[in-house]
């Protein structure tokens, strides 16, 4: 067996209802901490993703590539699964002397999609004024009792959560988005 | 249920997003210190009514420690602020006097 | 007798009739009845039997503050005690059981308790119930729980399910009457975002029923008018049936929504919790009429007169044919007018007044309706509905004028606005004299996280009673709350209300004013739990001077309804029996909930599968497959052993020790904490962090660590593996991962922040597995890919690789004295590399084994667990852990807590281990005894057991414990207490029980 292929949490778990939910993934995902001045971040994170650093609490898109502000010294870079070791390696290329951590955290995490009012699923679970939500935000907050992120994207938003929590998450969505229950 | 701003990333959070830590500007003696220093450091704490220091972690969202200055007996928010500084700064104080003139200061 | 008129009820649709039971009887009512209203129609005024006494009770109001028709709705999984029937809407269906009574609501054994009335004053179970102490427990509580009581909880899980929304608003608005919906009105044109709240299914309130005249037409058009317009506003929001329950800090309201309790559906959510942050709420509650204090004002047929006029004009229902009007202000003579526009007879309004002159009086007056000014009530007469009623002088004792028969009393005392919302967050309201009235003081407002008054009151709930002063004031609240909150946009225009002229109130608490004890005994204040006049009085008399002390003495107001009816004529009663004002006694606190939520709304989708988070390991469901049995640690679920066809958990647990003692085992090991430490000032920050030396670790080594808190306590231990020159992995506990993290940054961002470091938790990232046991390497080496003999991977070494086509990194660390490989790999190749691994280690005998097994294990090496050999209290020196402290360092989190003199004493209790002379096993949590007796009388002792368990490996009990000299008493022989209450002799000998020399796990 070589280079065998990753499972995502929930094999692809999906539901029906006002609102879909589906279990997307195993996406790619580098945690990159690093102070916003450090000589070389912005080739760093254009190397790994294409995108440009993202302002405060803003995820910039790039094709199927994203670059998600978490902190003020850390950022979430996302990537098809398999382009991950080289994204890593551009990392430290760019990094390269420079004080910062960069990991693949892909599989620690879950990667839901909401297709359909996402707005009425999230609004159940989470304490998230959504009219203060801009319009490239990436929301890190709680789910009921778990920590989640979440940008919505017209329509469609995606969800990210630790992996052990994958089910919780996923019936949690799935509650909240029963069919006639819409906000 | 208090809103208390992270100063690190804006969020207007619901104190569920939180983790409370107690007194702020607390000052840590280590081993060269004397029992009574110590006793101060594990201990004495000021628990006002009124004015506080106090620090909070936003668990729920950018993981950071924060430090907020609020009055304890109405729940009124002067202003929160980053935890690198030893002291409250210049325009929380400002903000606290504003609100509460006779406010004696922080010691 | 009560019926449904002909014609009329504006809000029921004769061509829908909805069937219904109560106590098994088979009733019809219609579409937008309330249960109420619909019993009513059908003659049924007795609807319960009261809380102490078993009186029979009829319903007395038409809202929030009805406290005697309390039902049971619904039956088996959807059952649900102690519902409102006046709150409670008729669906086709709906199955309801009256409460409180047996063998039934007419013939009820309890009513024994009313004719001891006498025997059960204020404060009875008190006095009473005191000696002997066992009584109490045997034979006086369960007397009465059986005979007091509301609606029995139900036996059934609830079937229904539920779940919680939050909302963000500049203003909520609560209340939909006229007042709610021009507050609404002129906040959301000013530009604010608004969120309306009603309770019940209508808009509008009491103005439609009241006749208010609003811009020269009936109330509804405007109602109707200005809900379009909030409607087309996309800055507004509206909720029928939604009650807002609690006002909390920084503008934090809940407020339950009723879905689908009137059209039940098994899958939809039955209720939603609200939990709405506003920047101001205004609350717009309107009032509630008080009832008069005249003795049998609770026999049944007795109501308010604001619910008497509801029935009439919303549902089409008269409580009776003769309906008498008691009053002390102008408000009850609508009713006598709409009753009398209904063609039901008023044969008379008694008005304590002397003086009579509003424009409503004249109203009635010229419709002949008899009004007796300076009149009160000396009696009631009848028992389970109202027959008749005795005429007095308000101002006398009680001398009867006349008889005048009736079937139906309308009372009215005045109105108390709802200042619930108002107070539960600290809002102070005062007494107003004119108006006999608490109303907010805007003074002395709840304030929030800006300092400034976060609920503005509006309408009657502000104190403005009628239309015509509501509407501006509700009109100036939401125009004031918008300001507040940034918008000063359009100004709304302001409805304008016809005006009457309201002669004043007279404040009368006791009708006759110098009643007789024996009508005070008869005189109710509070329904539900039956307290009297003559009980607040007797209070007062035995030196009950606070209203908070009263209201527990006697239960005034503690009922499910809290005593919105009758709060104010208690205390009213209490401060003139005290001789003080009414502002000087004060009022009890108001307290959220306004009306009972329902557990299941509170919890929302937090239950079942969802109660609370369940986490799981990614080969979680390998080991559901192996029939693992599951055990909690903490969040997580981890296999406690996996139990084989005719084995028991005990019998697994052995098997599995001995097979990794001599064949080789498997750990799903991946709820271990890891966090990567990595920056120039890595090693320096560990060096503080733990309590040996972390920074002269070499580049792929492992070393164990302690953490402690600055107390000096121990707090987590776990393996630090150096990954290269700057950066650390850090092995936690699985129950410490989050904490010590959260940990790690509290000191890099508070105290050390300019120290060059980076932490992250990658706990989740990786599965870790651990191959324990003599024949480990065999099956690692079965997998290959990897070099794992001794030299290329000695103990407490670490390497990378892939093995059997998974990329992993090996630590030979063991917590079993064991030859061990612990397996790190990306989580998503977890359940894969498990697969391999079993059976890789098919030929070798290898079995997975749980956390009973690795405990075990651990015992017999020795090692100590955090939370089994730690509580918070014990330091790394009292578990002879000197050898992982450095004594060197200068500073070590909790060095300086440890220096502390009783830390450092020579009398602690510290670790050794021990054997049972029986070879039994020490009970868990069993103590050391010692000689003597303390100052309680309890046993001295001289130490504790902190682990036990059966070794398999030795074939006997071993347990590790505190004791006072710690290994200096080697060889003593001690006594452990039994669970039995005996006690089980044990040696005291060395903790480490198995392979002393660590040869084993070093191969």
């Amino acid at each position: 067996m070589s280079n065998p292929a990753p499972a995502s949490a929930l094999n692809g778990a999906a539901f029906t209802g006002y609102a879909n939910i589906r279990e997307i993934g195993p996406l790619g995902m580098i945690t990159l901490r690093a102070a916003p001045d450090v000589a070389g971040l912005a080739a760093a994170i254009t190397a790994a993703t294409g995108c440009a650093i993202p302002q405060m609490r803003d995820i910039e898109t790039a094709g199927d590539r994203r670059a998600a502000w978490m902190s003020p010294d850390e950022y979430l870079l996302i990537m098809p699964h398999a382009d991950v070791p080289a994204a890593l390696d551009a990392i430290a290329k760019a990094l390269s002397g420079q004080h910062h951590l960069a990991l693949d955290v892909s599989d620690a995490r879950a990667v839901f999609a909401i297709d359909g009012m996402a707005q009425s699923v999230l609004a159940k679970l989470s304490p998230t004024d959504f009219a203060a939500l801009g319009p490239k935000e990436m929301r890190r907050t709680r789910l009921a009792q778990v920590p989640a992120a979440f940008w919505v994207e017209g329509a469609p938003a995606t969800v990210i959560c630790f992996r052990s929590v994958a089910q919780y998450v996923f019936d949690l969505l799935s509650h909240a988005a029963k069919e006639g229950t819409q906000i | 249920m208090l809103t208390l701003t992270c100063p690190y990333c804006g969020i207007r959070a619901c104190e569920t997003e939180l983790s409370p830590g107690y007194e702020a500007h607390l000052k840590r003696f280590g081993p060269t210190s004397t029992d009574e220093e110590f006793e101060v450091y594990m201990f004495a704490r000021k628990n006002p009514k009124g004015v506080h220091f106090e620090r909070w972690r936003h668990t729920y969202g950018c993981g950071k420690w924060f430090l907020a200055a609020r009055c304890t007996a109405t729940l009124e928010v002067f202003g929160t602020y980053p935890a690198q500084v030893s002291q409250p700064p210049a325009d929380i104080i400002a903000a606290i006097i504003k609100k509460r003139p006779d406010w004696k200061g922080y010691a | 007798m009560s019926a449904r008129l002909p014609v009329g009820g504006r809000l029921i649709d004769r061509n829908f009739p909805q069937r219904f039971t109560f106590n098994g009887r088979h009733m019809l009512g219609y579409s937008g009845d309330t249960l109420a209203s619909a019993l009513l129609a059908n003659d049924q005024m007795l609807m319960g039997r009261s809380f102490k006494y078993h009186r029979p009770r009829g319903v007395v109001g038409s809202g929030a503050e009805e406290p005697n028709a309390l039902l049971t709705i619904g039956t088996g999984p959807s059952t649900e005690p102690n519902q409102r029937a006046t709150q409670t809407e008729l669906f086709d269906g709906l199955t309801s059981r009256s409460q409180n009574h047996w063998p039934s609501l007419e013939f009820d054994i309890g009513i024994l308790n009313n004719y001891a009335a006498r025997l059960l004053p204020a404060g009875f179970y008190y006095k009473t119930f005191i000696h002997p102490r066992a009584a109490w427990k045997h034979v006086f509580e369960p007397i009465i729980r059986q005979s007091a009581g509301l609606g029995p909880a139900p036996q059934q899980r609830d079937g229904d399910v539920y779940e919680q929304a939050y909302a963000f608003c500049d203003v909520l608005v609560v209340g939909g009457g006229i007042a709610g919906l021009q507050a609404a009105l002129s906040a959301a044109t000013a530009g604010a975002t608004v969120i309306l709240l009603e309770q019940s299914p209508h808009w509008g309130g009491r103005a439609p029923v009241d006749g208010d005249v609003i811009d020269g037409n009936p109330a509804i058009d405007w109602i109707n008018a200005t809900v379009t317009a909030l409607l087309a506003m996309p800055n507004a929001t509206l909720r029928l049936r939604t009650g807002a329950v609690g006002v909390y800090d920084h503008g934090y309201i809940l407020a339950a929504e009723r879905l689908n309790d009137h059209a039940p559906s098994p899958d939809q959510p039955r209720q939603r919790l609200w939990r709405i942050r506003a920047g101001r709420t205004i609350t717009a509650a309107g009032a509630i009429e008080r009832g008069l204090s005249f003795a049998g004002n609770d026999i049944p047929g007795v109501m308010l007169a604001s619910a008497l006029r509801d029935y009439v004009v919303n549902y089409a229902v008269s409580a009776g044919d003769r309906t008498v009007i008691v009053t002390n202000n102008d408000d009850a003579y609508l009713t006598a007018i709409a009753l009398h526009r209904a063609g039901l007879s008023v044969p008379a309004v008694i008005d304590a007044r002397v003086d009579v002159t509003g424009d409503l009086p004249q109203q009635a007056g010229a419709l002949g309706i008899r009004i007796l000014a300076g009149r009160g009530v000396a009696k009631v007469k009848g028992s389970r509905r109202v027959t008749g009623v005795e005429v007095c002088l308000a101002a006398g004792e009680g001398t009867v004028l006349e008889t005048i028969e009736c079937d139906c009393i309308a009372m009215s005392g005045g109105h108390s606005p709802v200042v619930h919302l108002y107070s539960h967050c600290g809002g102070k309201v005062m007494w107003d004299e004119a108006a006999s009235m608490f109303r907010p003081d805007t003074a002395r407002p709840p304030t929030g996280a800006d300092g400034a008054a976060m609920v503005l009151a509006a309408g009657a709930s502000n104190g403005y009673l009628t239309a015509a002063e509501a509407l501006p004031d509700a009109a100036a609240a939401g125009a004031k709350a918008a300001a507040e909150m940034g918008h000063k946009g359009q100004t709304a225009k302001t409805a304008k209300a016809d005006a009457r002229n309201d002669g004043a109130i007279l404040p009368i608490w006791i009708m006759p004013q110098a009643a007789s004890i024996t009508a005070r005994a008869k005189m109710w204040l509070d329904y539900q739990s039956d307290v009297k006049v003559s009980d607040v009085q007797l209070a007062a008399r035995e030196g009950y001077e606070s209203v908070e002390h009263t209201k527990r003495y006697t239960t005034l107001g503690m009922a499910t309804d809290q005593g919105k009816l009758s709060n104010i004529n208690g205390l009213a009663v209490l401060s003139q029996a005290l001789h003080k004002d009414i502002p000087s006694v004060g009022t009890t606190t108001f307290r959220p909930p306004y009306t009972p939520v329902t557990f299941g709304t509170l919890a929302g989708e937090a239950r079942g599968d969802i109660f609370q988070p369940l986490r799981r390991t990614p080969m979680h469901h390998l080991h559901e497959g192996q029939s693992a049995y599951f055990e909690p640690v903490g969040l997580w679920r981890r296999p406690y052993c996996f139990p084989r066809l005719g084995e028991n958990h005990g019998q697994a647990v052995i098997r599995e020790v001995k097979n990794t003692r001599t064949n080789v085992g498997l750990l799903d090991a991946s709820t271990l904490g890891k966090i990567i430490v990595k920056g120039p000032d890595a090693g320096k920050f560990l060096d503080m962090l733990y309590t040996g030396v972390m920074s002269s670790l070499p580049i792929g080594k492992c070393r164990y660590g302690l953490m402690c808190n600055e107390q000096g306590f121990l707090s987590d231990d776990g393996v630090v593996a150096r990954l290269s020159e700057d950066t650390f992995l850090c092995h936690t506990t699985s129950g410490g991962a989050d904490r010590i993290h959260a940990w790690m940054e509290d000191w890099l961002q508070c105290e050390w922040w300019d120290w060059r470091v980076y932490t992250a938790n990658v706990t989740e990232q990786y599965a870790q597995i651990a191959v324990v046991g003599p024949k480990a390497r065999d099956v690692l080496q079965a997998l290959g890919g990897m070099d794992v003999s001794k030299d290329a991977l000695p103990f407490m070494g670490w390497s990378e690789g892939t093995l059997g086509g998974f990329p992993v990194r090996i630590y030979r660390i063991s917590f079993s004295g064991e030859l061990s490989y612990e397996i790190a790999v990306p989580a998503g190749h977890g359940a894969a590399l498990w697969a391999a691994l079993a059976q890789a280690g098919e030929g070798h005998g290898m079995m997975p084994y749980g956390t009973e097994a690795l405990h075990v294990l651990r015992a017999e090496k020795g090692f100590i667990m955090i939370g089994d050999e730690t509580d918070g209290t014990v330091i790394p020196q009292d578990l002879n852990l000197g050898w992982a402290i450095s004594k060197k360092k200068p500073d070590y989190l909790g060095k300086r807590g440890q220096m502390r003199t009783y830390l450092a004493s020579d009398t602690r209790w510290k670790l050794a281990g021990f054997e049972t002379l029986d070879g039994s096993v020490v009970p868990d949590g069993a103590y050391i005894i010692a000689d003597g007796v303390n100052a309680n009388g309890q046993r001295n002792t001289q130490g504790r057991v902190t682990s036990t368990y059966f070794s398999p490996t030795l074939g006997r009990g071993i347990a590790m414990g505190l004791i006072a000299g710690g290994l200096t008493r080697l060889g003593d022989v001690v006594e452990f207490n039994t669970i039995a209450g005996g006690t089980v002799k044990a040696r005291v000998i060395d903790p480490v029980f198995y392979d002393k020399e660590g040869a084993k796990q070093d191969v």
